[in-house]
């Protein structure tokens, strides 16, 4: 289905979609999947047994399938098409799903093991063979139950596609109040907008959030106090310490994949410049010198160079440099505009913000071919960041009046699009793959 | 809402469009942060909390105070992706000189702003760049170096959130906020 028709479809469900969800918990993002891949699989998830009569404390099925779903590349079949309910090996009757057309189905059981304590039981059948692919048992508390099913998504993403899931992941964003524009909050939340935590709250703007390698910590910009200032939190215990905040610019700062450094833009001696911080001594190296500005540093996944932008050339375009500094040189030619690169997990791709008549938008250069190619249809598209997987690239987007997150997948045939229920949403970063 | 109230939040936008004193954004608003762990463990860490200073040198009379007073005018608009400083603003711009030249206890800061379209840190620089040709003048014009400082919030705090050039070009702008005023 076009793009511009699914859209026009899809509207009128989405009040209900969100009226549904302000019952069900605290999920801040709901997601909607726009466009599948012609070659998504049928599946057959069918709902976890539950030997209680009370409703369980999570649908784990619910949630394997909207994983699935999520990623383009799976078709779970709709509830009414599951022909029986089976719990168990013996119950399936492969020649009955065989029929219904589902190439694999997933069964499990949900069984209580002492207060608050459950053991998460599932199995993976290719429906052809009738043979087991996967089998595992888990132990979770209460609050673990969805990360177990995001785990067993992962299990079943990798096991039938060949390529690591990243559903068991987060995204750390920024968010305005909707009738308090002077409200700012980074959030962090699972990569499904479930369990949104509100980590820093500020009347003050906040920028540019950067997720640790090992996703323990995040730096960001924030103007408490009038003048910006970067900034390293735990994200668990909310401990953090000021790192930069020097006269002028203090932005765009940028986790070095040893954990070690942080890329940063300082204007305190002049003009827009890329520095490299020490993280243990407070070492500052200047990396940039050059009258235009250069800003928006981040590191290549081998750390030996870095991407940034500068309009040294006249209009922003993306440059490399290595990371010791010397001359940099320029990687993007396409469009009037290349800003704010994002390294895909491999370092073979650069997402960025290409701008061409007044439409900013999305693209993907291939490193490898020197090939460009532009993967969304906005006008104000924003902020890309891989997942950790390199299979999506999630980004900030306008819907209407309201800026959204949105999602497509590295070869444009997926797409998302995340809405928050209240306010705006802004500047998505994926997280690295979970410890 | 009714229209009137609306008309009254229009007039309020208009004035402080204007320039007119919309300090009430600054000093009070500042140092509220609160931080908490997304591990589930209470607030840690301290949001640095900073008064805003009453400002010396503040006194009745002050030509800052006049409504008729070019000084008045403290917001100046830019074209698309340019830091130039049209020729409209200069007289505003050389009374404010003249103003800090005067008055070497005052200062002010001038914060670089710019629209939606293009990334946020990019912006950031951009909006530097407006503020910095703003204080070139100031600076050209008798004011001192440490009586104007430079702030950018790139395309952080927009007056006007719509997405097109009738709030473009409202948020392409340098504004001049007095220590006090």
């Amino acid at each position: 289905m076009p793009r511009r028709a699914w859209f026009t479809f899809f509207t009128p469900i989405l009040g209900l979609f969100l009226g549904l969800l302000s019952h069900t918990a605290n999920a801040v993002l709901t997601i909607e999947i726009s466009e599948y891949t012609a070659s998504a699989r049928p599946i057959a998830v069918v709902p976890f047994g539950w030997p209680q009569p009370d409703k369980p404390p999570q649908d784990i099925a619910w949630i394997i399938s909207s994983d699935l779903t999520r990623s383009g590349m799976f078709k779970p079949l709709a509830d009414a098409d599951l022909v029986s309910r089976p719990t168990e090996s013996a119950q399936i009757n492969f020649r009955d799903w065989r029929l219904i057309g589902a190439d694999h189905i997933v069964i499990g059981k949900l069984q209580p093991d002492g207060p608050g304590k459950y053991i998460v039981q599932f199995q993976l059948f290719d429906v052809f063979s009738g043979e087991q692919l996967l089998g595992f048992s888990f132990p979770a508390k209460t609050d673990e139950l969805r990360g177990v099913a995001h785990h067993i998504s992962d299990l079943i993403f990798e096991e039938l596609t060949g390529l690591r899931g990243a559903f068991n992941t987060r995204i750390a964003y920024i968010t305005s109040g909707k009738n308090n524009r002077n409200e700012h909050k980074l959030v962090v939340a699972d990569a499904d907008g479930y369990n949104p935590k509100v980590v820093l709250q500020s009347d003050q703007p906040l920028m540019s959030p950067s997720w640790s390698p090992d996703g323990n910590r995040l730096a960001y910009v924030s103007f408490e106090g009038g003048r910006p200032s970067i900034w390293i939190q735990e994200v668990v215990s909310g401990q953090r310490r000021k790192v930069a905040s020097h006269k002028g610019i203090n932005g765009a700062p940028s986790w070095s994949p040893d954990a070690r450094r942080l890329a940063m833009t300082l204007s305190k001696d002049g003009d827009p410049e890329i520095y490299v911080l020490d993280v243990q001594t407070g070492a500052l190296t200047r990396l940039t010198n050059n009258a235009g500005i250069d800003t928006e540093a981040v590191w290549a996944p081998d750390g030996q160079s870095l991407v940034f932008t500068s309009d040294r050339s006249g209009r922003p375009q993306i440059y490399r440099v290595a990371m010791n500094g010397g001359p940099a040189q320029r990687v993007t030619f396409e469009g009037d505009y290349n800003a704010r690169a994002s390294f895909s997990p491999d370092g073979k791709k650069l997402a960025m913000v290409n701008g061409d008549g007044g439409k900013y938008r999305i693209a993907v250069k291939n490193l490898e071919n020197d090939l460009t190619r532009v993967l969304t249809d906005g006008t104000l598209d924003e902020s890309p960041s891989f997942a950790p997987n390199g299979a999506m690239i999630i980004y900030a987007s306008k819907y209407g009046q309201r800026d959204v997150l949105a999602a497509v997948s590295v070869d444009g045939s997926v797409r998302q699009r995340l809405v928050l229920q209240e306010g705006d949403v802004r500047e998505p970063a994926w997280s690295p793959l979970g410890p | 809402m009714n229209q009137i109230v609306k008309l009254l939040l229009i007039g309020v936008f208009a004035v402080s469009l204007a320039g007119c004193g919309d300090d009430a954004t600054r000093g009070s608003g500042d140092g509220g942060e609160v931080v908490e762990g997304a591990g589930g463990a209470g607030a840690a860490g301290g949001g640095a909390a900073t008064a805003g200073a009453g400002g010396a040198g503040r006194f009745s009379g002050d030509a800052l105070d006049n409504p008729d007073s070019p000084l008045s005018v403290r917001v100046i608009y830019f074209e698309f992706d340019s830091d130039e400083v049209l020729p409209e603003y200069r007289p505003t711009l050389n009374a404010h000189a003249e103003y800090l030249a005067r008055n070497p206890s005052a200062s002010v800061v001038i914060e670089g702003h710019a629209d939606e379209r293009g990334t946020r840190e990019y912006n950031v620089a951009l909006g530097e760049r407006r503020g910095q040709a703003v204080r070139r003048l100031v600076l050209f014009q008798g004011a001192s170096f440490d009586q104007v400082e430079v702030v950018s919030y790139g395309e952080e705090r927009p007056v006007s959130v719509g997405h097109d050039e009738g709030s473009w070009k409202l948020n392409r702008r340098a504004e001049l906020k007095y220590k006090g005023h």
